[in-house]
């Protein structure tokens, strides 16, 4: 738990969003949760366009014995997903707070962001 | 998790060795046993190109023995024991009188009217209890699962695992069993496994179960845990109790009569014998995606490709040797068809699939 990334808050479900770039946030599963998950075989995208409030289902990350929801923390809606996954599922156990990301959200309700941990809330809340 | 509470579940001698080992621990059939050391898939391809170890001493073992046991087994069990010799074992069922499968098992002769058995986890209290109801005076029957650790060594290079380990001894032939001394401990190993590869199982004293458990890592095998047992098992079409098996299916449901013996009598034959006749309402078949999607589980509706619904999944994985998703199913005999097109319904999508001939890996 060595490098989790300060600058990023993080949801009680281990998923991460970085800060804000012109109202779009990029969401991704946190480090433990790829550890917890074990070998990544399969990443459930949610599609482009499609909108969410915070709490919502948006897709699911699996590994060979586990399948486990991707819940979004934040409102808005979806403009990009990381089409990579598809392909290397296991750039999530690899790079789970870059390379592995899952999609970008344009958020609908900013002040959501701040109800979230950050890094040193979520670092206590793992141990 | 797993609905089995801290308090009751066991583990086998070795667990404190599988959390040194860095194994992620989990319930399993009442047991805490090892999921994983470093990962699934490298696992399993470990087995599949090398040689791995599994605990497997949460597994039961029977001994049975005492004058004419051989006739009485014979009616506990689907399969004939006159065509066992001496140091060859085979693969059995135990039936309830509906005909549906209580246990899987292999039983090996070691002599005249003298067995060991190897049962499920799950299953020995109920499997020692349904022998002990139908066991006729004289003869013995005692559960020893707690006498031995049980390590599983599976893949290509398990002969030279095992050379290095007991020099001088040698393997017993494919169902064959053999007991020996080594370094001062009594071994039963069985040429036997759950994976499709070469291997051999080796019971020893629960006492010395750690340091045999090192002595064959350190021969060669890496140790492996209970998910890439499942794959592996499942890439083979192999049963799993309890997810495959069932009290409610017979054996030839599940597409095992080739160990049912309809020509002896046995617990759940009639039921067997009207089934043969009849036809069997129902098939376990095999099922392969042909398309890209989430892996096949446990419980996942499967359907014709107009969604007339057919059945559940019993066991489903993402093979790691095929990259495409396998699973097993029970649906009504005519439509079990191999070439059936299909689709299995994973949260609410429909992912194309095809039922194809066992097992899913051609060896």
């Amino acid at each position: 738990m060595s490098t989790i990334p300060s600058d990023f808050k993080y949801s009680s479900e281990h998923e991460w969003i970085s800060p804000a770039a012109d109202g779009v946030v990029t969401l991704g599963i946190t480090e433990f949760a790829q550890s917890e998950l074990g070998d990544v075989v399969y990443v459930d995208l949610p599609e482009v366009g499609n909108t969410y409030a915070a709490g919502d289902a948006i897709g699911a990350v699996e590994s060979v014995k586990a399948a486990s929801d991707v819940y979004t923390p934040v409102s808005g809606e979806v403009v990009e997903v990381n089409e990579e996954l598809g392909n290397e599922p296991g750039t999530v156990n690899k790079d789970a707070f870059g390379a592995g990301w899952i999609c970008k959200i344009k958020l609908s309700a900013p002040d959501e962001v701040d109800g979230l941990m950050d890094a040193a809330a979520y670092s206590e809340f793992c141990q | 998790m797993g609905g089995v509470s801290d308090d009751v579940i066991k583990s086998t001698p070795l667990c404190e060795k599988h959390k040194a080992l860095g194994a992620k621990m989990v319930p399993f059939a009442g047991w805490l046993m090892p999921v994983q050391y470093t990962g699934i898939l490298e696992e399993h391809h470990s087995v599949r190109h090398a040689c791995g170890v599994f605990d497997i001493s949460h597994m039961g073992q029977f001994h049975v023995q005492g004058a004419d046991v051989t006739e009485w087994l014979n009616t506990m069990f689907t399969n004939n024991l006159h065509k066992l010799s001496d140091g060859v074992g085979q693969y059995s069922i135990m039936l309830n009188e509906r005909g549906g499968v209580i246990d899987d098992l292999i039983i090996y002769r070691l002599g005249e009217n003298d067995y060991f058995i190897v049962v499920n986890a799950s299953m020995i209290d109920e499997d020692y209890a349904w022998l002990m109801a139908h066991k006729p005076e004289g003869s013995q029957l005692e559960n020893l699962s707690s006498e031995y650790v049980g390590l599983a060594v599976q893949g290509p290079k398990c002969e030279e695992v095992f050379s290095k380990m007991c020099p001088g001894e040698i393997l017993p032939e494919h169902n064959g069993i053999r007991q020996f001394v080594a370094d001062g401990d009594t071994l039963i190993v069985c040429r036997t496994g759950y994976t499709g590869e070469n291997g051999f199982e080796m019971f020893c004293s629960a006492e010395r179960g750690v340091e045999w458990f090192e002595k064959v890592i350190a021969c060669g095998a890496k140790p492996c845990g209970l998910g890439a047992r499942d794959s592996l098992r499942l890439e083979m079409c192999y049963s799993l109790n309890g997810s495959d098996l069932s009290p409610e299916k017979t054996p030839l449901e599940a597409g095992l009569s080739w160990c049912c013996d309809l020509g002896k009598d046995f617990i759940g034959v009639d039921v067997l014998r009207e089934q043969k006749a009849a036809g069997r309402p129902t098939a376990l078949v095999a099922i392969e995606y042909t398309g890209k999607g989430a892996p096949p589980r446990h419980g996942y509706e499967v359907q014709l490709r107009d969604g007339t619904p057919l059945g559940e999944l019993c066991s489903g994985v993402l093979s790691p040797t095929l990259g495409k998703g396998i699973a097993m199913a029970y649906v009504p005999t005519q439509h079990g068809k191999v070439g059936t097109e299909v689709q299995v319904v994973v949260r609410g999508k429909a992912v194309p699939a095809v039922i194809v001939k066992k097992p899913f890996l051609k060896k």
